[in-house]
């Protein structure tokens, strides 16, 4: 990604469409702003919502009210849409909403190998790597693998379901919660959850004793 | 189409890069991308399948080089003129043409929050009976069409079973082409990792793929 080692050369100006994507881009907001086809300040309403305020504290949130809150993990797990809607999350990304549950018997793992689905509503949107060519075409014919590059060893034993988001449907991870959250109020738990887990490629580390907060 | 987004099951394409404390955007120009994709869709003249689709069309070499946020700036820009919102002589110069009217953007700022709230619904409520009942063997049709499909090459003529029905959602395959909703169920099966990629699999792992009834025939 990104520029070319030799990103100053000037040889290809003269090209009809710069090939560099950032003025590509500047250019077209520009054109499609003097159409009147967008609006400039709806352009950065948007990108102020993806920046500051959809993310995965979202999700965490969700998970952490599932762990201490056994009712609402059932609706969580019967009707996730509707549960996620409880905690004033949904839309865009998130308008069908599946979670599936990590327990030690089965691990979930989500991928989109078509494209790059992903529960924009609790997660935000997609890391790099789960667009890339690398996760999406080994996620799912080797997660054992992926997971492993990923630090995350499982026992052979363990049943590891990888869910590939062809559909509308967007899929969440509900992790474990780790041993030695118990003295840990909803808040505190949410703050343990990590995008990664939710993802399923990574588990919820035990909360550390003493850190710096 | 058989492009090489269809990635699912291949090799070679190298380990997973991860970066810790990714940003949301890597420069401006990427979050301005994602705004230009979500406003210009406002002007639904063109369906999420559609722009899937767009990005499908993205010669193999040039998908593989291309960062995300480009292939999004390619397909955008290809909608645009698709659709005749702009001329291809605009993108080229990046002015409109001479006395060309001015618009009245269909999305603003103030009404960002609620169009991302409410997102776009691709359930229907048509009724309609499901082929299929969850715990039944299906096997998925061995179809290659050219255009857009959402059942991946590494399931096609594979056995499952149905895990759950999602209910009726509208048909990719033809709805990229503006051939119409098709609603119909779409379930999510299961397969064992032995029945997508034989003995060498684990007997214990299972990939769940959503698939519309179309895609699907009774073992």
């Amino acid at each position: 990604m990104g520029a070319p080692p030799h990103g100053h050369d000037h040889d290809h100006d003269h090209q009809v469409v710069p090939s560099d994507p950032a003025l590509r881009v500047k250019a077209l907001e520009s054109l499609l702003t003097e159409k009147g086809l967008v609006d400039p300040k709806a352009l950065d309403a948007l990108i102020d919502k993806y920046e500051r305020e959809v993310g995965p504290r979202n999700g965490a949130r969700v998970v952490a009210r599932a762990w201490v809150d056994s009712s609402y993990k059932r609706r969580l797990m019967q009707d996730a849409t509707s549960a996620i809607a409880e905690l004033g999350y949904g839309g865009a990304q998130g308008e069908h909403m599946v979670v599936v549950e990590n327990t030690p018997e089965v691990h979930n793992l989500i991928v989109c190998t078509l494209c790059s689905c992903y529960p924009w509503s609790v997660l935000g949107l997609p890391p790099v790597w789960y667009k890339s060519s690398p996760y999406r075409s080994r996620a799912v014919i080797d997660p054992r693998g992926v997971l492993r590059e990923f630090g995350l060893e499982l026992a052979d034993e363990t049943e590891i379901r990888v869910w590939d988001s062809t559909a509308e449907i967007r899929y969440l991870v509900l992790p474990e919660r780790p041993a030695g959250s118990e003295g840990l109020d909803e808040t505190e738990l949410a703050e343990l959850v990590t995008r990664d887990a939710m993802i399923g490629v990574a588990k919820v580390a035990a909360p550390s004793m003493g850190a710096s907060a | 189409m058989n492009g090489v987004h269809d990635m699912g099951g291949m090799h070679g394409l190298g380990p997973v890069q991860y970066e810790r404390n990714e940003p949301v955007f890597h420069a401006p120009w990427e979050g301005k991308t994602l705004a230009l994709v979500l406003a210009a869709a406002a002007w639904r003249k063109w369906s999420l399948d559609a722009f899937r689709y767009q990005i499908e069309l993205i010669p193999a070499a040039e998908y593989l080089r291309m960062s995300y946020y480009e292939k999004w700036l390619t397909a955008v820009t290809e909608r645009l003129v698709q659709s005749g919102l702009v001329t291809r002589a605009e993108v080229e110069s990046g002015e409109p043409a001479a006395g060309s009217r001015k618009a009245t953007p269909p999305l603003t700022a103030a009404q960002v929050p609620a169009m991302l709230r409410s997102g776009v619904l691709a359930t229907r409520d048509t009724v309609l009976a499901p082929r299929f009942q969850t715990g039944q063997p299906v096997r998925t049709r061995n179809i290659n069409p050219t255009g857009h499909t959402r059942l991946p090459r590494y399931a096609r003529d594979k056995q499952g079973t149905v895990d759950r029905d999602h209910g009726v959602y509208v048909f990719p395959d033809t709805i990229a082409h503006s051939l119409g909703e098709n609603p119909q169920h779409v379930y999510s099966v299961r397969f064992t990792a032995r029945q997508l990629w034989g003995e060498q699999a684990s007997p214990r792992d299972a990939v769940y793929i959503d698939l519309w009834d179309d895609y699907l025939e009774p073992a």
